[in-house]
């Protein structure tokens, strides 16, 4: 299996860890990721709020470079901001011949059009459960994540507006994929509760109270009382978004103080999909760049290096 | 289409207004988006109240109220909306045409997105660290940075941040100056 790559701005920025682990992970499970050459940034969240016409070229130059470059191959993409971007430019565009003409109008200088001769603009989440499949993953876990709970949270852009691989109501796709590493699902209802986005930088006051809460619900204890090692909630929450990941991670003690409610909250680490499957293929904390995340648990650090099942063992033949 | 250079500002507003409003006449105000939204709380009008205000046709109390800026583009209230209307598009529609008739009123708001889109044409990909200093010093307040000193001195710290990556310099400028002369046609 080969892809286009698209990474994104983030992930040669502040998301760095996103980036390596995508790709190390993927060459691990034997896809082949080619970068689309000259890539520039998607427009962001940024583009449609200041110009129409740079939101439908931003998103349509990377993917004529692709088609250019790459003709026929699917987009792979990490970012859930870059993918929502890059995938409804692909559908207005093909839904509506005057959006082509108008956006192919706006990419002409540089000798660029965008046919739609390129393949699907792909997740990396639907990638790996669709393509690759939990069973292949399943088949490359050398340290599973025994003893590990894990809230999967996936956001808003990879669910919204477009119903493609999972339910934007009751999201799931990231559980066959945590479950084959071994890891246990914490039972929430917030996966698919948007973080704020970049109300963080324009009203931190509003952004706060959406990542205080969806903090809370990781930690909580599961509504049944399956308590569980972390004292009940999860060890770590999952993410597929630079986006989400930032807000989460670099803004837990001041959305735990402030963030509404009042409600004292605990530290969770957060983390993004790729680079647990890495630690679970045997990659180490270094080879994820686990040292460029902000809010790392010591609980979470002793798990990863005592995992439950030996622990156990441990006492039982003390 | 010809016809958009020749005749270009004036009414652009007005039609994008038209526009607008013709996507939400269908609402029937069921309050489903306001139900759904995440941000509801913060803002002075709720989704529904903000495409009645506009359907009753009083722009200046819907661009006043600025609702549109609490928006965080979780698309809850497109996915949700009975109709089908394209509710987070409006709002992003709003956010362009409270910058371009009130930019006295859009405050610090505009500029943010307006800072990002300047990085994205300098560098032709975002450089945090350039949009961070520029935010700053365009919003001109004092306490600003320090609301994001610490986020920014732990970043530092683990090695997040660094200087402006120039392989892309300059790379969008021709689109940029392109798009500007086609005017908004949504
Ligand atoms: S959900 Fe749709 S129909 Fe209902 S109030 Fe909101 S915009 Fe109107
Ligand atoms: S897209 Fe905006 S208005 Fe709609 S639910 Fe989300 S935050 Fe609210």
């Amino acid at each position: 299996m080969k892809y286009a790559y698209y990474p994104g701005c983030s992930l040669r920025e502040s998301a760095q860890e996103f980036d390596v682990s995508v790709r190390a992970v993927m060459e691990r499970l034997g896809t082949e990721i080619e970068e689309i050459p000259d890539w520039t940034c998607c427009g962001a969240s940024a583009a449609e709020s200041v110009d129409h016409n740079l939101s439908l070229a931003l998103p349509a130059r990377n993917l004529a470079l692709a088609e250019k470059a790459m003709p026929g191959l699917d987009v792979l993409v990490p970012c859930s901001a870059c993918y929502l971007n890059l995938l409804k430019l692909q559908r207005n565009v093909l839904a509506d011949k005057s959006v082509m003409a108008q956006t192919n109008a706006l990419l002409g200088d540089e000798g660029l059009a965008y046919t739609g001769k390129t393949g699907r603009v792909r997740h990396l989440l639907d990638v790996l459960l669709n393509d690759i499949g939990p069973e292949a993953v399943r088949a490359k876990v050398e340290k599973p994540l025994h003893g590990l709970t894990v809230a999967p949270y996936y956001g808003c852009q990879i669910l919204r507006p477009y119903r493609v691989f999972d339910d934007p109501e009751r999201p799931s796709s990231m559980e066959p994929i945590l479950s084959a590493l071994g890891a246990a699902i914490h039972p929430w209802t917030m996966g698919g509760r948007c973080c704020g986005a970049s109300l963080m930088a324009t009203h931190k006051e509003a952004a706060l109270v959406s990542v205080g809460e969806i903090l809370r619900a990781a930690a909580a204890a599961p509504p049944d009382g399956q308590e569980d090692e972390a004292g009940g909630g999860a060890d770590v929450i999952a993410t597929v978004c630079p986006m989400c990941q930032m807000n989460l991670d670099a803004y837990q003690k001041q959305a735990l103080r402030e963030g509404g409610l009042g409600v004292a909250g605990r530290p969770v680490t957060v983390l993004y999909l790729s680079q647990l499957i890495g630690l679970a293929f045997g990659l180490s904390a270094q080879q994820v760049l686990l040292e460029k995340n902000l809010a790392v648990t010591e609980a979470f650090r002793e798990k990863l290096v005592h995992p439950k099942e030996l622990s156990t063992a441990a006492v039982t033949t003390a | 289409m010809k016809t958009d250079q020749t005749h270009p500002a004036p009414d652009e507003p007005t039609l994008a207004m038209d526009a607008i409003r013709k996507s939400l006449q269908p609402c029937m105000q069921c309050g489903t988006c306001s139900a759904s939204c995440p941000n509801a709380f913060a803002m002075a009008t709720t989704p529904r109240e903000l495409w009645r205000l506009l359907q009753l046709g009083f722009v200046d109390d819907a661009l006043a109220a600025g609702s549109f800026w609490m928006c965080s583009s979780c698309y809850t209230c497109t996915l949700r909306c009975p109709r089908g209307l394209p509710l987070t598009e409006v709002m992003a529609a709003l956010r362009r045409l409270a910058a371009r008739c009130h930019p006295e009123k859009t405050g610090d708001n505009a500029t943010f997105y307006k800072t990002f889109l300047d990085n994205v044409r300098t560098y032709g990909r975002v450089q945090e660290s350039a949009l961070m200093t520029s935010y700053f010093l365009t919003m001109k307040s004092p306490t600003l940075p320090f609301a994001f000193l610490p986020l920014g001195l732990r970043l530092l710290g683990k090695g997040k941040l660094h200087g402006p990556s120039g392989t892309q310099k300059g790379r969008l400028e021709g689109l940029f100056n392109h798009a500007a002369t086609q005017g908004d046609r949504t």
